[in-house]
């Protein structure tokens, strides 16, 4: 899962068709598969182009095809998109730890087995981005590096804690939520590569939710105790939630490039307000509620009004001063020093074998 | 007829098994192994499922499988010690699934073959589990064993510590099924260049009694802490 | 992967693994996790022989417009069956 927030200069917007216009209907997972029938079908679509590498570039992207790891793209195209995706894989990878910290206690077996199943897809979908970063001409190791030593970001909504069980459930309906809705977009991304690893990763991450939204439907029809501690997890995780779509659209520094490169197609604030749009109904449905005393109906703008994150404590989470922004880090790093000797062993073995055995075979 | 302690052991060993697995997860040496080891976690998670549903339904006093896992003491757990021994590190995980999966493996052909249409039905699926986590430890064994001069330390180091509690899994009805499991083990040692430790001497149990190490203690409270704080509550 | 029997293999992804037999248990604990397929192929990416875009032109237009490869090219007469 993966949101917005990493980068303090925020890819924010230029004015974009209407989120909910272009998606009328459909459902997340609907239009999933809509970005992969578009996908094949522009694939048959022929570009009209010169032979100037620019222009071929453009015209590929123009007729709403994708770019392949071989074709010419410009510096800043493949640049943007290197550090998007690795900080996407990264997201995946730190991800994995404030809902990890559950496993072992998980209530019923039936939880630990569903988590457990969870968590490891988010490995697996770390490694998909990875492997899609890696067709761009970087290293995983080069990837890691820059994360462990802090280069690279992660999604800040990750340097908060999960402090009970239905943090997990919060995790799953409101992170979650957030994420898929700033992955289906990317469904539909310029970037061959990167287009597929998110219609596989969207497809897998369809059940993410859904779990989220079961655990805290049941924590808030069980004990007073269950539902207390449900509404503490939404009342926490809400406001962290809304800031996983990065800065406002007015704060936007350069995303006006990676628009007509069609690596993102909507801005910070409509994503945002879809997602609120979302959770509302949920919420109702849920018997939770929402911390925004502002949060109603809105005829004229056919949305609702809400009150926006604080941003300050975004930039600060950003700058590394959040909750847990240390603890994920060191975690992280010293998986990785603790597994260098097994890393090794695997080296020296396959190198050992491949001088065994005659080249070829 | 099943006993219920004799259908515990197998669930509470799986269960166990999974808990120590799940620990790996987001600090595995690769990430690639990260999912591995869930993979193998949640193997043994849902044989321990189906293993401790069947021991209640045995037992017959209306306890389900959260009933079984959370609320049983350490005293009332029937697996053996070594699968609560803590993993200080991977070369001990793998020797522990080593020599789990190989047992596991073949009491779960055993059992497949075997009488209890109930059991055998769950042991048909795990054997196959179970053969794919004996091929997983063995592939690891071997690079350890024969990687570097540390990871040949590390790892005979768990080989050596973990051997006497394997001496445990063949008590009672299954002393014949230790040949067998010493030709699967021995194969692999060897292969990964490492020196099978002597029998005799020093062979823990207890496991199967209720009389576990101390370690059990401490992962069962991990495991039942929340179940235990919301008495009768749906998760 | 062939993803069923009587299916081609179909290129699914990526991964690491230092030898082959770790490439092939990491290929299925990664890509079969909803049971994706029966059958994997590894490969080396080294081993991999690729025409490049630069080629594109003078490997693939000179099928262009040989049409008479196409069974559409050709027009059956009325009445004619099984053709």
């Amino acid at each position: 899962m993966y949101g917005n927030d990493f980068a303090a200069t925020g890819d924010a917007g230029v004015p974009a068709s209407d989120v909910a216009a272009t998606s009328a209907g459909r459902t997340l997972l609907e239009q999933v598969e809509d970005a992969e029938r578009e996908l094949r079908s522009a694939s048959e679509r022929s570009v009209v182009g010169d032979d100037r590498l620019q222009d071929y570039f453009d015209a590929v992207i123009n007729a709403d095809q994708k770019i392949e790891p071989r074709d010419w793209m410009p510096d800043p195209y493949r640049l943007g998109l290197i550090r998007q995706i690795a900080q996407h894989a990264h997201s995946e990878i730190i991800g994995m730890q404030p809902e990890g910290n559950w496993i072992s206690r998980a209530p019923s077996l039936k939880r630990k087995a569903i988590l457990l199943a969870k968590v490891q897809d988010e490995a697996g979908h770390g490694l998909y981005l990875y492997a899609a970063a890696e067709t761009l001409g970087v290293s995983r190791s080069d990837l890691v590096d820059q994360l462990l030593t802090g280069r690279q970001k992660y999604s800040s909504i990750f340097n908060y804690p999960t402090l009970t069980w239905a943090d997990v459930g919060t995790i799953g309906w409101l992170v979650d939520g957030a994420a898929i809705v700033n992955q289906v977009p990317l469904c539909r991304c310029s970037y061959g590569p990167y287009a597929r690893a998110m219609i596989r990763i969207c497809k897998e991450e369809s059940f993410h939710q859904r779990q989220g939204f079961e655990i805290l439907h049941t924590l808030a029809h069980g004990t007073p105790a269950q539902r207390a501690m449900a509404q503490d997890a939404v009342n926490r995780w809400w406001y962290p939630s809304l800031a996983m779509f990065g800065p406002p659209d007015t704060a936007s520094t350069h995303s006006e490039q990676s628009m007509t490169w069609k690596i993102k197609r909507f801005s910070n604030d409509e994503l945002r307000q879809r997602f609120v749009d979302m959770c509302v109904q949920q919420a109702t449905v849920l018997g939770l509620s929402l911390p925004d005393p502002d949060l109603r109906w809105n005829a004229e703008r056919d949305h609702y009004d809400f009150t926006q994150p604080d941003f300050h404590e975004l930039m600060r989470v950003i700058s590394g001063d959040g909750p847990c922004n240390r603890q994920r880090l060191e975690h992280r790093r010293r998986a990785h020093e603790e597994g260098a000797w097994v890393r090794e062993a695997a080296a020296a073995y396959a190198a050992k074998r491949a001088a065994r055995e005659p080249a070829g075979v | 007829m099943t006993s219920v302690d004799y259908v515990l052991g197998l669930g509470d060993d799986a269960l166990v098994a999974a808990q120590r697995l799940a620990q790996w997860c987001a600090r595995a040496p690769e990430l690639e192994e990260d999912v591995a080891l869930a993979n193998i976690a949640l193997d043994q998670l849902g044989a321990a499922r189906l293993l401790l549903t069947y021991a209640g339904e045995l037992e017959g006093a209306g306890r389900d499988e959260d009933a079984l896992a959370y609320l049983r003491g350490d005293r009332e757990y029937r697996n053996c010690l070594l699968v609560e021994l803590p993993e200080p590190d991977f070369a001990v995980t793998m020797a522990k699934l080593l020599f789990l999966s190989a047992y596991q493996k073949l009491r779960y052909e055993w059992l497949a073959a075997a009488g209890d249409e109930r059991l055998s039905a769950v042991a048909d699926k795990a054997r196959k589990e179970s053969a794919y986590h004996l091929d997983h430890a063995s592939l690891w064994t071997v690079r350890l064993g024969d990687g570097t001069p540390e990871s040949h330390r590390r790892m005979q180091d768990a080989v050596d510590r973990l051997w006497p509690y394997t001496h445990e899994l063949f008590e009672g009805d299954h002393a014949a099924l230790r040949p067998q499991w010493l030709s699967l083990v021995t194969a692999v040692l060897d292969e990964a260049t490492l020196t099978r430790p002597a029998d005799g001497g020093w062979a823990p149990g207890g496991g199967r009694q209720g009389l576990h190490t101390e370690h059990l203690s401490y992962l069962l409270a991990e495991l039942q802490v929340l179940h235990r704080a919301h008495p009768g509550a749906r998760w | 992967m062939r993803p069923r029997r009587g299916l081609a293999h179909t290129h699914v992804g990526s991964l690491h693994a230092p030898d082959a037999e770790l490439a092939l248990r990491n290929a299925r604990d990664l890509y079969t996790r909803r049971q994706e397929g029966v059958s994997i192929w590894v490969v080396p990416a080294a081993s991999i022989v690729a025409s490049s875009p630069d080629e594109k032109d003078a490997f693939f237009d000179p099928a262009a417009d040989k049409v008479y490869r196409h069974p559409t090219f050709y027009e059956v007469p009325e009445g004619a069956g099984h053709i």
